[in-house]
């Protein structure tokens, strides 16, 4: 398989401080990969870096074969990866339908009968098909979710990337967006996924990625990870988490 | 008196109504130019380039602490003498109100756009939108709402604000009033009518700029 996106000693810096270091990553065709990592170890960066919303100080970043330097023609890019944020950042002033669309017909200048009729399918299999001429603030942060992601699906990119996408959503909402994600996943799609729901990283995940302080600590396939993490920090971070799920339940005074 | 009164003022109707016309005149244009300009300005400042901010901040200061018959003044009298071009009073007044105009509603524009999440931002440059599409179809459509009533406050003010154009002699509808005053001493009737004719014409706007500021609150 031929790699899609690849980063090689890729490095960003906040003013003096190292938030990559020494990324390097393949991630080819079809694969999805979920990157875990306790906060402000770089995932969301790492994310950012990969369509141009922020841009890395040294190393190479080539997508689709052609390497994209820092003054890259990114809007060019942007249309060919699609990404999905934790606060959905829906346009409030369009309906569900202009937001889906906007990318389509002015970024793209598609054929207006043929993007609304793919909007409308992708609508559809994201099971909003109905609230098309909603308006934002008239749908669930789910809802919202879903939209957004469709958003970006209606570009056709060539991959996703999902930063922490339920983590601002209710529990009950966590569910209906993670299964869009599953049935992308399983439609084949190029995916990037940073998450904090680890057993949806065991589901969806072809792989791995584990960062730590800017670093991948370690990447493995999942069965490996979370059976038997190589590293210690990786060690300690998935005990805080089966600590919460095994929570012993309180003695009755 | 009464009949008088309104006799004269009948009397003086064409004067009067050249005057008004070109204290509207000159507070449309400015309206007019203040908006372009401060939308332009609003967006520039919110680039967040240094090399833009640093001479638009210039700008800014130099229109907030220097009042504007100072300005009047400097443009009057001081563009022939240090620069040859000597502009009409009329259009001396729409320039110097149109700058302090545009900004007032530059800075209105500024903080209308900087209130609107980063993440719109960025939703609409992961799709791929330029800067252009991003303002024109994301951004400024989302700041309106909050930049119109203010805007429309910048206007009554620029509205009063042209009678200062009198001191550079143009014949607004103040310096009509006091040339029928001086004709006939009536100035109690004159400048009543003066305050109305401002109220008249200033009043619905900010009667307009509270009401949608309320209904835009609540929607």
């Amino acid at each position: 398989m031929s790699a899609l996106i690849e980063l090689a000693s890729f490095n960003k810096k906040f003013a003096d401080t190292s938030v990559l270091t020494d990324i390097d990553l393949r991630v080819s065709e079809g694969e999805v990969v979920v990157i875990l990592g306790p906060s402000g170890c770089g995932k969301s960066t790492l994310l950012r870096c990969l369509n141009g919303l922020e841009l890395g100080h040294s190393g190479t970043f080539t997508f689709d074969g052609q390497l994209l330097p820092a003054n890259a023609d990114w809007r060019r890019v942007r249309q060919q990866i699609g990404m999905v944020f934790q606060s959905y950042h829906l346009f409030p002033h369009m309906t569900v339908l202009q937001n889906v669309l906007l990318g389509p017909l002015q970024v793209q200048k598609r054929d207006a009968r043929e993007a609304r009729q793919q909007a409308e399918a992708l609508l559809a299999r994201v099971g909003l098909a109905e609230r098309a001429n909603a308006y934002p603030r008239e749908l669930s942060g789910g809802q919202q979710q879903r939209i957004a992601i469709v958003r970006a699906l209606c570009m056709n990119p060539k991959v996703m990337l999902f930063d922490e996408v339920t983590a601002a959503l209710d529990p009950e909402m966590v569910k209906e967006v993670l299964e869009v994600i599953l049935d992308l996943a399983q439609g084949g799609m190029t995916m990037l996924i940073v998450t904090h729901e680890v057993a949806f990283a065991r589901a969806v995940a072809d792989r791995i990625l584990f960062m730590d302080r800017g670093r991948i600590a370690e990447q493995n396939d999942p069965e490996t990870f979370f059976s038997a993490p190589q590293t210690a920090r990786a060690q300690q971070f998935l005990e805080r988490f089966s600590y919460v799920e095994n929570m012993p339940k309180r003695k009755a005074s | 008196m009464a009949s008088s009164g309104l006799e004269l003022l009948w009397a003086s109707a064409p004067q009067l109504l050249t005057g008004a016309g070109r204290t509207l005149g000159i507070s449309a244009l400015a309206i007019l130019f203040s908006s372009i300009g401060g939308l332009l300005y609003g967006v520039l400042r919110s680039l967040g380039k240094r090399w833009l901010d640093v001479p638009l901040r210039i700008y800014l200061e130099l229109f907030r602490a220097i009042p504007v018959l100072v300005w009047l003044y400097l443009f009057f009298f001081g563009l022939p003498i240090f620069f040859g071009v000597s502009l009409p009073a009329f259009w001396c007044a729409v320039l110097v109100l149109s700058l302090w105009g545009a900004s007032e509603i530059g800075e209105v524009v500024r903080g209308a756009l900087r209130s609107i999440p980063r993440g719109q931002r960025e939703a609409g440059l992961a799709i791929g939108l330029g800067l252009g599409q991003l303002y024109g179809r994301v951004l400024l459509p989302q700041a309106l709402k909050r930049l119109t009533p203010p805007v429309i406050n910048v206007c009554t003010r620029l509205l009063k604000t042209s009678s200062l154009a009198v001191l550079i002699g143009v014949v607004d509808i103040t310096k009509v009033g006091q040339q029928i005053i001086e004709r006939t001493y009536e100035s109690v009737l004159i400048y009543g009518f003066l305050f109305v004719f401002f109220f008249i014409v200033c009043y619905p706007l900010s009667a307009a700029s509270r009401v949608l500021e309320r209904r835009w609150n609540h929607a």
